[in-house]
């Protein structure tokens, strides 16, 4: 390896650090409830103080977001690679669990279910 | 970057018949990458396999011919192996990385494995750029610094085995004419 390698590596550590640090402050409040959106639209949101399954059956396929213990987590993706299911659990605001292919995001954001539309405009 | 050009192109019908034996191990490493786990915390990260081809590629071929090569590559492994949905991230991911590992040969001053690295890192920017464009999703670049770190990774182990076989390749170039 050459000198101008080692400033590649320097600077995509800084970068990648700086980024991991701005994310880490500026979200990791515990949230209040999860915010799902299909397609770019908002479809629904739900407190995670309640314990729920809901289902997502839309034209791309479906899911199954699981609350539970104040977190939240999707199970019974039909889609290809399951990535959404290994995400894990989400439970502090800003964290995110993305199916791809079916265009599903679900975002833990503050606030009770019925005030977050108002801060969500 | 330090590469002797064995004759830039040579006869045209070289010069295709690289370029095809190139596509046709990028395809073969894109094959061999699916058997391939590679858990990195966040799910969905590749080794990159098939950048091999376009690493060695860069050192012996004019540009466009790596980034055609690169690009039939992405549309048929993609539409083999993959999904049309994946289809996008890849050639995102691929048109970024190849820019970017072009411009890195062209200038003095980075081995194959730094230009690796960058190609690396920035084929994750692209298809986390792609993915947050296709669900309109902002908060998918939260992912970025993992990326950002697993790119150098998977490149400095790609660009190590290009580094290994470009003596090889060389002295195979050497004796097809």
């Amino acid at each position: 390896m050459k000198k101008k390698d080692f400033i590649i590596i320097a600077v995509v550590l800084l970068v990648a650090g700086i980024l991991a640090l701005v994310f880490h402050f500026a979200g990791g409040d515990p949230g209040g409830s999860v915010r799902v959106k299909v397609d770019g639209k908002v479809t629904g949101t739900y407190a995670l103080i309640e314990e729920q399954r809901v289902p997502f059956d839309t034209k791309y396929g479906h899911n199954t977001l699981v609350i539970e213990g104040g977190k939240a987590h999707i199970e019974d993706a039909d889609c290809p690679d399951h990535y959404c299911e290994q995400q894990g659990e989400i439970s502090k605001t800003g964290e995110t669990l993305v199916c791809l292919p079916h265009k599903l995001v679900a975002e833990v954001v503050a606030g009770e279910a019925s005030d977050v539309d108002i801060i969500a405009k | 970057m330090a590469t002797t050009r064995t004759s830039p192109t040579g006869t045209p019908g070289r010069r295709v018949a690289l370029d095809g034996i190139l596509v046709a191990l990028a395809m073969i490493f894109s094959y061999i990458e699916t058997f391939i786990p590679f858990n990195f915390g966040v799910p969905g990260i590749k080794l990159g396999l098939a950048n091999l081809v376009v690493l060695l590629g860069l050192t012996f071929l004019p540009a466009v011919d790596v980034l055609l090569v690169s690009a039939v590559r992405i549309v048929l492994s993609s539409l083999l192996f993959g999904n049309v949905m994946s289809l996008w991230y890849s050639l995102a991911g691929g048109l970024l990385s190849f820019l970017c590992m072009w411009l890195l040969t062209r200038r003095e001053g980075y081995s194959i494995i730094g230009i690796s690295m960058a190609g690396g890192v920035m084929h994750n920017v692209g298809q986390i750029i792609t993915a947050a464009i296709i669900v309109k999703t902002i908060q998918l670049t939260w992912y970025l610094p993992v990326l950002l770190v697993a790119g150098l990774v998977t490149g400095l182990i790609i660009g190590s085995l290009a580094k290994l076989l470009m003596p090889r390749v060389q002295k195979a170039l050497e004796s097809f004419h």
